[in-house]
């Protein structure tokens, strides 16, 4: 195996700007990787080898000249398949917008352009980021390198598995109610959701727009700190963005976590979570009570309401959002001879089940009659869950929870049953509510070899804490060493 | 019209704001470029996009809105208005539902010399969608064409309360406020140009009834007279149906202007449920009392005000200056020409009234010409009447110089001098005149001294003949009476 497929972001950026290796030489090595397993994972919906290579030449030449490079110069990444690079096909794993090119770049790519990021494919999603195991792809489903028969998570499955695989150092995902998070622990990875406002959503294709975040995902903390250096800020086009001060994530991340004050909210720690899941987050427990953070239960009371009303939230939402994908002006159009028939037929072929599900779902839930029983109850809970955690945190620095009630299932467990899949995502829902930001870090394996997640909250705007306290815990572990043996 | 019923009307003005750029993105509002030349992926609704407010537009709004004495909400919210229609590209219309910019204002207008306040219910802002086109010229095609152009233009919708009783007070609430609007220069209201619209809410109930009855909604009204006869047909046909027994359902029902009637388009089962919710994608806005004290300070005077200010200032009727302010242009121009007259003489404000109000709005109506189209610019209107006012001229011989104005742009001294048409005022050369008149006509002359006062009329023709109009009329009859009782 080459090694550079097995070096960090933050190494490979290092090496490549030292001219020990060059952007090209790196970026064929993650291909060829690519190339070599991702027919047996499927992370990719394309790669982008030939602007990827020339970006990487144009990032060597740079770097030859002498002139001023960005953080990220020459350093692959792959890029969740709902965000949009111009000139490049954006499918969101629909089959509705299947042939459809980017007319424009997502505010983080024109960011991850400037700093010299090197594109290195479009990764695999459930449709329109709606699920939790890219079961939900038009095209096709991911696997979980760990395991093949397993779902990677979702619904930035693709990138997660695209990472853990070595086909890529760094990824993108988008994560409305865990989906960058969830698919992290699934693959054995760090994923980050940040503060809702901190990364521009513009160029991401909404699902939920008050709920959907970019963020970083990568195999250690400090490549996600690097990453999100690179893409976090106010941006004028996302009037949703939150003009706060950028720090450099890696100027506080290896401090120490001495008389950190962590949460554990018992709400969290149910029957039914998986023994193994209990085991591994008790272990890390223990690391942090080791690193000097004082342990401290608490409650999160209205967590219990949290996945009935998300899904409320984001259905509704989702039901606006989606309005636009009818083949009227791009897109996949199903020929008619009549208006109606032919939105009929164009969203009815065009949409998977899934997608049609929650689109139904919102527009039910915002029709006139149910609007106030609904969505307007829905927001009032929404209030309830900040408040929640606006509380927990006048007594606690971070909240520490597993990322997921189990680690990652077999392909096609759930996929009948929608409300088992929605489960899965119970522990991540609530930081999407509340707008803070939250992130998975690897904390361990199944007794079948899955890897286990456990994840991190914080504040509005203090990725600092949860940072450095990712990072502690990783400078005592080696879960994020481990390889997936594909 | 039927005495027994009252006729209640409330009307729905959309005014296009005047700003550069839509109200979403950048794109401009030219009305006169090639089709879909002013779009960009935000207006034309891409995957990705969002939405960012143009201050511009909300100054202009809360500009009206301060003109119209509303009260301007602190807070307000965008929501999303849902409908599928390929001339929305979104399939949902940014627009407001609660909280809008502006509620609780009111409008004077006059009827028959009455005046009377309407109110305003609210003014809200939203964007226009685009346009499409179903033929071209004659020819019909078999698919529709859309034009983006129009899409994202900003709208204030200006919604009165019930307080009309006419379709003649309905007029004049629409004429007092398209007035108002191009006085404060918020909107061009062009209506040929689709920049001022209106749709209209109507019921009739019995006499002394204090419920309203079942209302229509009229649509589809392109001209202030349009809705005028629409409504006129729509009471009518209200009253008919009731008188017949009948019921009147709420329904909506559009104006066809060569029938001359108003057709059913849904009814109320049949009425869209647009699923309003408040635009993730946008923050509440803020108004802070600096914004609107800005505002308020910079509002021109007002057409109400500039009445009163032409009675008083330059003793107009009240007839004379409703007619002079019923459009901010035409005002301009009086007081342009009353300034220009000023300088030459005194007490000319009424005559130019007179000037302008019968001949040159007459020529100007039958040239199909606007008042800012008059080929007699204002100044020289002010200088005719000022050479009248000096006896440079007769009234008489105005009218020729005012004629040639009107045809070839030239100020009065020219096309005086030009025709050599300077009054004869000098006695000795009237006396001649008039001499030579007398000599010639010994037969009327006899009839005068015969005791027929009158046939002096027949003289003074001839002395004006002779002079070709130039003797000054006062003059000739004072010196041809003096020379006939020598």
């Amino acid at each position: 195996m080459n090694e550079i497929i097995k070096m960090s972001a933050t190494t490979l950026a290092e090496k490549i700007k030292n001219k020990d290796l060059t952007s090209v030489e790196v970026t064929q090595a993650f291909i060829n990787r690519a190339k070599e397993v991702d027919p047996k994972i499927k992370a990719y919906i394309s790669i982008t080898e030939e602007y990827a290579l020339k970006q990487a030449k144009e990032s060597d030449k740079k770097i030859a000249s002498g002139k001023e490079i960005g953080q990220l110069e020459g350093v692959p990444i792959a890029i969740k398949d709902n965000i949009l690079i111009e000139n490049i096909k954006m499918t969101a794993s629909s089959k509705i917008l299947e042939n459809y090119v980017a007319p424009y770049d997502a505010t983080v790519i024109e960011k991850l352009k400037s700093s010299g990021a090197v594109f290195i494919g479009k990764t695999n999603l459930d449709e329109f980021a709606m699920g939790s195991s890219t079961e939900n792809s038009a095209f096709f489903t991911t696997r979980n390198p760990w395991n093949t028969e397993h779902i990677p998570g979702g619904s930035s499955g693709g990138s997660a598995s695209a990472v853990s695989a070595m086909t890529a150092p760094l990824a993108l995902g988008t994560d409305t109610g865990g989906s960058i998070r969830q698919p992290a622990s699934c693959c054995g990875i760090v994923g980050v959701k940040p503060t809702y406002g901190r990364v521009s959503r513009f160029g991401a294709v909404a699902f939920a727009s008050s709920l959907d975040q970019i963020g970083p995902m990568s195999k250690t903390v400090e490549d996600s700190a690097l990453l999100l250096n690179v893409i976090a800020g106010y941006d004028k086009k996302d009037s949703t963005s939150i003009d706060v001060a950028v720090p450099n994530y890696l100027d506080t991340i290896k401090q120490d976590i001495k008389g950190l004050k962590i949460g554990l909210p018992k709400e969290y720690f149910i029957d039914g979570l998986d023994s193994d899941v209990k085991k591994s987050i008790n272990e890390a427990i223990e690391i942090y009570k080791k690193l000097g953070a004082e342990i401290i239960e608490i409650s999160l009371p209205h967590t219990d309401y949290a996945v009935a009303i998300y899904y409320i939230i984001c259905c509704s939402e989702a039901s606006a959002n989606l309005a636009r994908y009818d083949g009227v002006r791009y897109g996949f159009r199903a020929e008619c001879d009549n208006l109606l028939d032919e939105y009929q037929k164009s969203r009815g072929q065009g949409f998977g089940p899934e997608v049609k599900r929650r689109i139904m779902l919102g527009t039910y839930a915002l029709s006139a009659g149910y609007y106030d029983a609904y969505y307007g109850k829905a927001q009032k809970v929404r209030t309830l869950i900040k408040q929640d955690f606006e509380n927990a945190f006048k007594t606690v620095d971070l909240i520490l929870t597993p990322s997921s009630p189990t680690p990652a299932f077999k392909i096609g467990e759930k996929s009948s049953d929608p409300l088992q899949m929605y489960l899965s995502d119970i522990f991540t829902i609530s930081c999407n509510l509340a707008a803070i930001p939250g992130m998975s870090i690897p904390c361990g394996f199944s007794q079948k070899g899955i890897p286990i997640g456990m994840q991190l909250l914080a504040k509005n705007f203090d990725e600092q804490t949860m940072f450095k306290s990712a990072y502690s815990y990783q400078q005592s572990t080696n879960w994020h060493k481990q390889f997936p043996n594909i | 019209m039927n005495n027994k019923y009252e006729v209640v009307i409330g009307l729905e003005v959309h005014s296009q704001i005047k700003t550069e750029t839509k109200v979403f993105c950048n794109c401009s509002t030219d009305f006169h470029s090639q089709p879909n030349t002013n779009i960009c992926p935000v207006c034309t609704g891409q995957p990705g996009v969002l939405p960012v407010l143009n201050k511009k537009a909300v100054e202009l709004l809360v500009k009206t809105a301060i003109a119209l004495d509303c009260n301007i909400n602190k807070k307000s919210v965008f929501a999303r208005k849902q409908y599928f229609y390929p001339d929305l590209p979104k399939n949902y219309q940014i627009s407001q539902y609660e909280l809008p910019f502006a509620e609780h204002g009111n409008l004077n207008i006059s009827v028959d010399d009455q005046i009377k306040n309407i109110g305003i219910t609210r003014i809200h802002l939203e964007e226009d969608a685009g346009k499409l086109l179903h033929d071209i010229g004659a020819r019909q095609l078999d698919c529709s064409l859309a034009d983006y152009n129009r899409t994202g233009i900003p709208l204030m919708e200006i919604v009165s309360e019930p307080d009309m009783r006419s379709p003649q007070e309905a007029a004049a609430y629409l004429t007092a406020l398209k007035n108002l609007i191009e006085y404060i220069e918020t909107s061009d209201c062009n209506m040929e140009e689709g920049k001022f619209r209106c749709d209209a809410n109507i019921s009739i109930r019995p006499v002394g009834q204090k419920e309203f009855g079942t209302k229509a909604e009229l649509k589809n009204m392109n001209t202030i007279s349009g809705v005028e006869e629409a409504l006129t047909y729509e009471v009518q046909r209200q009253i008919e149906v009731v008188e017949n027994g009948g019921k009147i359902i709420q329904e909506t029902r559009t104006w066809d202007p060569d029938e001359k009637i108003t057709k059913s388009m849904r009814s109320k089962e049949n009425a869209h449920d647009y699923r309003y919710f408040p635009d993730p994608d946008l923050v509440p806005v803020n108004l802070d009392d600096n914004f609107i004290n800005d505002i308020k300070a910079n509002i021109p005077e007002l057409p109400e005000k500039r009445k009163q200010r032409l009675i008083q200032e330059y003793g107009l009727t009240e007839y004379d200056a409703n007619v002079i302010i019923s459009d901010k242009a035409l005002v301009n121009y009086y007081e342009t020409a009353v300034n220009s007259a000023s300088k030459e003489t005194e007490n000319t404000a009424k005559p130019i009234a007179n000037w302008l109000t019968t001949e040159l709005l007459g020529k100007l109506n039958n040239a199909k010409l606007t008042i800012k189209e008059s080929p007699v610019k204002a100044e020289y209107l002010g200088q005719l009447v000022a050479l009248i006012s000096k006896d440079t001229i007769s009234g008489k011989i105005a009218k020729i110089v005012f004629e040639e104005m009107f045809n070839t742009n030239k100020d009065p001294q020219t096309i005086i001098k030009e025709k050599g048409l300077v009054q004869i005022s000098d006695e000795n050369e009237i006396i001649k005149i008039c001499q030579e008149a007398i000599d010639e006509s010994p037969k009327i002359v006899a009839e005068y001294k015969g005791g027929k006062e009158r046939a002096v009329v027949a003289i003074v023709g001839l002395v004006m003949k002779k002079s070709r109009g130039k003797a000054n009329p006062q003059m000739v009859n004072k010196i041809l009476i003096d020379l006939l009782k020598q």
